[in-house]
Order: C-alpha cells, then structure tokens, then sequence
C-alpha cells in the first residue's frame, strides 16, 4: 500500500502551514531522513523530512497551497515494487483525515463522529471521560505516651540532634551532609557529636556549594539512600531551589511512581535576630505551595524529635523548616526508645471557647503568649500549633473553629499569599456557616527585614497585635 | 558583530575537522580506536539504526498532533550513546537531560513503553505524566530524563555518591550538553566530584548548538574536555561520530572511575541534524554544514561501509537489519497510538506515598 505524507505539526501551537516548497518531485526516490519540502509555520519556514522510504508517487498539495491543515495528506509515498496504478485506489479525500488528539483535550465532550478517513494507520484513543477527585487524607492518630513515662528537659537543638543520632543508628542507609555539619559540629551545633559517633563516611562537610549539594543528596536518594542535608539557613538553600522543586518534588509524578526521594532538607527557616533582609526571612509559605513536598515547622523540643524522626523516615521529600532562636528553647521530651509523631497533624495546645488562634513553629511563642494576656481580660483563645504545614491539618481548625467561632492566625512571613491566607481561604471554603468574624491574620509586615533594633521590631509579628487580633474577632 | 561572525565562522569550521588533543595523565586517548568484531559492529548498527528510526518516527508523530509539548531527537548523535553503553558494564547508570530518548533505547529500555510515554498514554514508561523529558527506568539503571539544563549533573554526581557510599564499583554515566556545560552547577558538582573522588563520567555531548546559540558565541573555553582542570578533573576531547572512538575512549574513562580515581569528563564531538526541538528552523547554521555532517560523519553511514567493505554484510543483509528495526518502532508507535490516555484518578496518585 502507498504510505500518505500528512502536513506535519511543527510547533505546539500549529494547525495549518503554506506548502512552500517541493524539493522532490513526483517519481523521485526518497529515503529517510531527506528533506522532501518546505513548510511556512506562523514563526518559521520548516524542512520536512521523509520518515518511509520509496518513490514519491503523487503530489496532492502543490507548492504555493496555503493555509494546508495539520494532518492533510500531501503526498504518497510507493513502497519498493508498487507503481502508479496502486495510487488510485488509496488517494484520500480531502481535508484533515484526523483530529489531533491535542484538540481533543480541551473539549468537554468527545469530538463529533467523523467519517473514517481513507486508510489511516494513527487513530488517537479515545480520552477517558470523568472526573478525578484528590484522595481524602487519613490522619494518622498521635501516639498516645505511656502513663509514668519520664520527661527529660532539653533544648530543641538536643532533641533534633537525638532525632538523627537515633534515625542514624537504626537505618545505615541515613546519613547528613551539609556545610559545618561534621568538624565544626554544626553552624548552629545541631550536630553536635554525630561525626564522632558516625564518622566522615556518613557526618559530610560540603563545600558551599547549596545547588550543588541539595542535587548530590536527591541524587543519592534516587539510588535509595535516606539523606537528610542541612542548609546552614534556608536563605541559602534559595541557592538550590531549582533542586528542591523540580527535582526533589515532582520525581515520583514525572516517573509514574517509579522514583522515589526520601530525603529531608533541614535547617533554620525564618527571622533570626538582626542579621538584616538576606538572612532574615520565612519561607513556610513558599514550601507549603509545592505538591510533592512535605512540610514541617515545630515549636517544641518533643514535636521536633518525634517529627524529624518521622521526616526521615518518610519515603517523601520533607522540608524540615527550624528556627534559630527556638534551638535554644527548652522543654520536656517524653523517654521513650522509639518517639515518632504522625507528619500531619495538628495539636491543641491550649483549650478555649472565644477565639482559636493557629500559629506554628516561632509564631507559637506570640501566640501563647497572648492567650495569656486575653485570660487576663476573660478572653479563652484556644491555641493551636499546626506543626505540619503540608498537608495541612484543617480538620483540627475545624473542630475548633465550630467552637469558638472566631480564628486568628500568626506567621512571621509576609501576608500575601501566606499560610494564613491559605487558612482563612480554606476556613471559608469548608466552615464558612461556623464563622462569626472574618479570619484574622498576624504577619510580618511587608517590607525586607531591616536592621535596626527598633525597626526590626516592628516588622515582626508581636503578641500585642496578636492580642488586639483576638480581640477585634471577639467584638470585645 | 561583523568581526564576531567572523569568528564564529571560523571556528565553526575548526570544530568540524577531525579531532585531535589529548594531554599527558589522561585517562584516555583519544586517537584509539577500538577495533570492534563483526558482531559488534552489526549490535552497534543495529542499536544506532533502532534510535534513528525511532527518532525518525517521533519527529512524524509530533507532525501528526500525536507527540505534544517540546520533543528534542537525537538524530545524528546516535554513536555517543551507543558506544558509551557498549563500554559499560550491568549495573552502571546513566543519566541525562532533555535530549532522552536515544538513551533510553541503548539502556535496554522498551520502544513501546518509551513512544507510549511521548503520546502521553498510560502504558508509557511514566503512565503518561512525565512526557518526554521525564522517563526513568530503575531496572534498566536509567535515572531520566530531566527537563532542566544542567540539573543531572548534580543528580548524577549523587548517584556516584551513593555508589561510593556503598562501596559498590558501580559508575555513574552523566550526560551533558554543551549549553548546560555552562550551567553553575555542573561546577559544584565537578568540585565535589574529585573532592571525594566519586566514579563518575561527565559525558558532554557537544553537538556545537546550545539550542540556537553555537559553542563560539556562549562559551569563553570551547574546549570542553578542559573545563574540569580547575578541579584536576582530566579530560578528553573523542569523534562522537564514530562509535569505535566512543567505545575506546569510554572503557578508559569507566575503568579509570571503577578504580578509584575520581572523575573523568569526556567531550563527545558530535552533531544534532535536526533542530533544537521540533519547533526549531535550525536557521543559524549553513544548510551545508548539516549536509557537510551527515554526508561525510555519519555514524550508522560509518558502520555501514565498513561491513560492506570487509563484506561482513552485504546490501541485502544490512536492508534485513533496517527492516527489522522499522519493525520494532512501527509496532511502537502502533502501541502508543492506541494505548488508552491515563484513568482520570490517574491526576492524584504518585504525588505523594
């Protein structure tokens, strides 16, 4: 059978092209790859390229024909063997003899039945019809401690070193790299003691080098490592962002589940103390964007072990968003062999009836403090730490919401497109009947961190505005 | 501009003439040539001709609405790949960027699972969702298929990481092109890489265009093979066109890895015929130069003499093969016209597990 030659598409876009050129003529041998016409596309004049092999049979657009559709037949090709007389009973009607399939896609409906088109090998499947809905998430239940168990006060930096320390012994496939992170024992000394215990081999000094090092540690968990790489601050890991999103994220999408990267990106997120607008910023909402990454920023010494012990052992890229000043904190982590926290979950951290203030990692210490101040004026804010912020734990501001009415939220990033604007979105989507006052947000304000004391006080959050937050939602 | 242009022509020309360059203590040599049996010369045509008209077919399926999005081929290079995957061993690992599909095909990858992933169909390597630029196969040792310029190089220098790690003699293949050779962070992985002398190959494929801009106009050093010997890195500058070249040079460069000695880069000179991708006029290169290439530097052209020559094949014979090969991708593409698209639950899952 004589092989057509259908007017190709060139670009993403093209639906039609003149004919410009014919640079074979009819009877000429073809063989693959020889450029048998050109093509005037809407941006260029293109080679088109013989693929089948034979004789040109017959020319069925001239030279000079403009606006062919995508798809037309434009010639026939005889295989070895076949003459003319094979060309007549196979020579197509005119017009596109398929659909692309890329048309297909936009439209709601199946395209309209078409006649068959002569002879047409590439018949598109059919797109399958119906609706996808996301998965609704099953919250796993936090662990209950033991009744009796000791409590041991430590700082959040000794519980995160603990985290790996312990995740370390028992996976030999875990190891950290980053910069400062063996000899110097951390630049903010949360690895403290683990090159002694480990050694070189799994406790790596990188150079400064955050691209490149956010890619060796993805790459290293692509063969199935467990990596857990520390950025010094993640202001610098903007540096390997490109790494962080496009390859750490979307590898399990882009293959099919095939791939996976079980890898934690770990280090302190968010204001520190005057070091000014480079080194001095939060990135909760930027990672919290992201499908394909998981989300972490805890505020207590215990949520930190019992979560990094969990990033690291989740079979998904984690970012493992710390805080400098929080390091220094302490409180009491239960003693237990084995302490790990659910990814996911937010936790009531104190019970109230007037108003629900949700904060997490640093924004914590403003918010309970002000649900402090507010019992002082008979004001009971329930606080909740969110913990996690993706997935984010809605179903917890929910519950509280329905109770109080009234949500206040506290970040120290910036207010556009921050976690809590996607909070109070998501509180209007899903509880909005239960809301008695518009949800308000606590930020940063909206300028780079300036550094001046008296400055960068007033660009951080406080628990003064926090407090008059809850109030203004309380009407009081 | 007149003088750039100048220039730029000139060593346009320089670059098109046989390679030479090689240094003392590198690891390969760059005029040797393996001299390669009849079988292998016939696996060589055979797997060169399978990516060509696989290529080939892609190109006409992206014409015909099947293909969407961007579609780079990699007609004309087939030899590096070739002759580097001839060199390794199982179990090694190769990684690469956007230009992807000829690299699947040497790693053993099937024809159909990779054109049903261009048609985005559910049977593809990625069940439609990564397209194709984001094909993998774990089993054959593929590890993509990455649609950012130079974002293997530290992908790739991770797996060598992890071999090293393990203590496996496993290297890690990793391709480049001569637009992501200047990418910042080929540099911090080249770094890394002799810092811990890690068994990896940087594979630059120089085809001379970063898309539309040629070697001349981007690059300050266009001496690939030279741009790890701030890190000690040795180089090596090989006929990409000739896949006994490919073959030699690679055995050096993998042996040199798989002994410890940290990394190698070798510059495979080599050609794309086509454009960019398929919406690419390739209008800043002379028609004659393409021809130039692939009448006198053809890679399957090579081979194909060569058997007729020591009447290893004769015309028939090597027509057989051809034939053979255009069976394979027609039931390929057959396969990736009628595949079904994905299930539309299809849209959430593999985000997360």
């Amino acid at each position: 059978m004589p092989t057509e030659i259908l007017m190709p598409a060139l670009s993403p876009t093209m639906e039609k092209g003149n004919l410009a050129k014919w640079l074979k003529k009819e009877g000429d041998p073809v063989k693959s790859g020889d450029v048998i016409a050109e093509i005037e596309t809407d941006k260029a004049t293109m080679e088109v390229e013989a693929v089948d092999e034979g004789t040109l049979g017959k020319i069925l657009e001239p030279e000079g024909t403009n606006d062919v559709a995508v798809n037309t037949p434009i010639a026939m090709i005889l295989a070895d063997g076949e003459d003319a007389s094979a060309l007549k009973a196979a020579i197509p009607a005119a017009g596109p003899s398929e659909e692309p399939s890329r048309q297909q896609k936009g439209a709601e409906s199946p395209p309209a039945e078409r006649p068959e088109p002569a002879k047409k090998a590439a018949a598109p499947a059919p797109a399958p019809t119906g609706t996808a809905k996301p998965p609704a998430a099953a919250l796993a239940p936090e662990p209950e401690v033991p009744e009796g168990t000791e409590f041991v006060t430590m700082t959040m930096r000794e519980a995160l070193r603990d985290a790996m320390a312990e995740e370390m012994r028992r996976d030999p496939d875990v190891f950290i790299l980053g910069e400062e992170v063996a000899e110097y024992q951390g630049a903010y000394k949360v690895t403290q003691g683990l090159l002694q215990e480990f050694g070189a081999r799994r406790v790596i000094d990188t150079p400064i080098t955050e691209h490149g090092f956010a890619g060796v540690g993805i790459g290293a968990a692509l063969d199935g490592l467990k990596p857990i790489v520390e950025f010094m601050t993640f202001n610098f890991a903007m540096q390997a962002m490109d790494q962080l999103i496009n390859s750490a994220a979307k590898t399990r999408y882009m293959s099919g589940g095939q791939v996976q990267v079980s890898i934690v990106f770990r280090g302190p997120n968010g204001p520190a103390s005057r070091v000014a607008a480079q080194h001095s910023q939060d990135y909760s909402a930027w990672y919290s964007h992201i499908p394909g990454l998981k989300v972490i920023a805890p505020s207590t010494a215990a949520d930190a072990k019992g979560l990094l012990k969990a990033a690291i052992r989740d079979p998904n890229p984690v970012i493992f968003l710390e805080n400098e000043i929080l390091y220094g904190h302490s409180s009491p982590v239960p003693k237990l062999d084995d302490y790990v926290l659910p990814i996911g979950r937010a936790r009531v951290v104190r019970s109230g009836n007037d108003v629900t203030i949700v904060a997490w990692s640093m924004g914590m210490t403003y918010a309970l403090k002000a649900a402090d101040e507010l019992a002082q004026d008979n004001i009971e804010a329930e606080v909740i730490d969110l913990r996690t912020l993706k997935p984010m734990d809605t179903q917890t501001i929910v519950e509280s919401l329905k109770k109080t009415g009234r949500v206040v939220t506290v970040e120290e990033g910036w207010k556009q497109s921050g976690v809590g604007a996607e909070i109070a979105a998501s509180l209007m989507e899903e509880a909005f009947d239960y809301l008695d006052a518009p949800v308000m947000r606590v930020c940063g304000k909206d300028v780079p961190m300036p550094y001046a004391a008296n400055l960068e006080k007033l660009a951080l959050p406080s628990v003064a505005e926090v407090v008059e937050a809850a109030r203004a939602v309380c009407y009081r | 501009m007149a003088v750039a242009q100048t220039k730029q022509a000139a060593q346009t020309t320089e670059v098109l003439s046989p390679l030479t360059g090689n240094g003392a203590g590198r690891p390969t040599d760059t005029a040797k040539i393996a001299e390669f049996t009849k079988e292998q010369e016939l696996d060589a045509l055979q797997h060169m001709l399978l990516i060509r008209r696989f290529e080939e077919k892609a190109g006409q399926m992206y014409g015909m609405g099947l293909i969407g999005g961007f579609c780079h081929l990699y007609i004309g290079q087939e030899a590096v790949v070739v002759g580097m995957k001839l060199a390794m061993r199982d179990g090694d690992q190769m990684i690469t960027g956007y230009r992807d599909h000829g690299h699947m095909l040497a790693c053993g990858m099937d024809p159909k699972g990779v054109m049903a992933e261009l048609t985005g169909r559910r049977g593809g390597y990625s069940k439609g969702k990564g397209g194709s630029m984001h094909m993998f196969s774990l089993e054959k040792k593929f590890y993509g298929g990455h649609g950012i310029v130079g974002a293997q190089v530290p992908l790739g220098t991770g797996l060598a990481f992890a071999n090293k790690y393990r203590g496996s003699d496993t290297v890690c293949l990793t391709f480049l092109g001569d637009g992501a050779a200047n990418q910042g962070q080929v540099y911090e992985s080249f770094n890394m890489a002799e810092l811990w002398k890690l068994p990896i190959v940087y594979v630059i494929e120089n085809n001379r265009y970063a898309m539309g801009t040629s070697v001349t106009r981007s690059s300050a050093q266009t001496d690939f093979s030279k741009r790890g010997s701030s890190f000690n890195i040795p180089g090596s500058q090989v006929d990409g066109m000739d896949v006994r070249a490919v073959k030699a040079a690679s055995e050096d460069a993998i042996a040199w890895c798989r002994s410890g000695k940290g990394p190698v880069i070798l510059e495979m000179m080599t050609y794309r015929y086509r454009g960019h991708s398929m919406s690419d006029p390739a209008k800043y290169r002379t028609k004659e130069e393409v021809d130039k290439m692939r009448t006198e530097h053809d890679p399957i052209e090579q081979v194909r003499k060569r058997l007729l020559e020591k009447k290893w094949a004769n015309e028939d014979e090597l027509k057989k093969i051809d034939a053979s090969v255009r069976a394979i991708v027609n039931e390929a593409s057959e396969f990736a016209t009628h595949d079904p698209e994905p299930e539309p639950s299809e849209l959430y899952t593999d985000v997360y597990r």
